[in-house]
């Protein structure tokens, strides 16, 4: 009788170890990795490699909140009807999901550049994509180190 | 916070021909990420806005497809190049089904 009490607590015992363990752990293997952010890429561009430049990626180095970090992305593009920026994707690579945002420009939009909020979980790179009319490719890429990061965790 | 979301729009109200104006855009919405969990240890649902897009006399110039890593109440600025008098219209699709929107009318002299 007391010796099958014993076995029920140490199994309690090893279970909750166990489960508090894999809580541990669960939100570490969730994130997205670099490798997820060139899937994502490839999905949309199969293997076209990205050029450097025209791009202008502005995030903070630094970012005390990663529930609130500002990105502003400009690309150096005429923003004609024959020569303009289409669209750009932000991707990070230690989110739980890769995908940040997408902005699809037109020749009316008269300037190729966008601002917003993103929430970052940890400190991880920021990579952006800039397609233009003519099908080429620009990527550009930025850290930034997150103090507190933005997961509601 | 399950109040309606209410867009805040900030554009100029006239321009001259061909000048590139700034818009900036803001929205009340939770942007609830999917991510979270709740006390009781049950994911919360994605609930966020997916979809911006700002047109001038109906004709589409910019767009915004958000993923959850959009903070919440989503800030997004952008530019447009005047041509001629007309009316904006700012629309945010929510996961919903729902569309939020806002207008406003620019001169251009």
């Amino acid at each position: 009788m007391a010796r099958k009490a014993a076995t029920t607590r140490r199994e309690t015992l090893k279970a909750t170890a166990i489960g508090a363990f894999a809580l541990a752990i669960a939100p570490r293997l969730a994130l997205a990795d670099a490798a997820s952010v060139d899937a994502e890429i490839k999905k949309l561009y199969g293997d076209k490699k990205p050029a450097e430049g025209k791009i202008k990626l502005d995030v903070p180095q630094i970012a005390e909140n990663g529930l609130v970090v500002p990105i502003n992305v400009e690309v150096e593009s005429a923003m004609s009807a024959a020569d303009h920026v289409k669209t750009v994707h932000v991707f990070a690579d230690g989110n739980p999901l890769p995908g940040i945002a997408s902005f699809t420009f037109t020749p009316e939009s008269g300037k190729a550049a966008a601002s917003t909020r993103m929430r970052l979980a940890q400190t991880q790179n920021i990579i952006c994509l800039a397609e233009m009319s003519d099908g080429k490719l620009y990527s550009a890429k930025a850290q930034v180190k997150v103090t507190i990061g933005g997961c509601g965790g | 916070m399950s109040n309606k979301p209410t867009p805040r729009v900030r554009v100029p109200a006239t321009a001259k021909k061909d000048e590139v104006i700034e818009i900036k855009t803001l929205i009340s919405h939770e942007m609830e990420s999917g991510q979270r969990k709740s006390a009781d240890g049950q994911t919360i649902a994605r609930k966020i806005i997916n979809t911006f897009t700002a047109s001038f006399n109906g004709k589409t110039f910019f767009e915004a497809k958000w993923h959850p890593a959009i903070s919440a109440n989503p800030y997004q600025s952008f530019f447009y190049k005047a041509s001629e008098s007309g009316e904006f219209t700012f629309a945010w699709k929510d996961d919903d089904g729902s569309t939020y929107e806002s207008k406003a009318k620019l001169s251009v002299g």
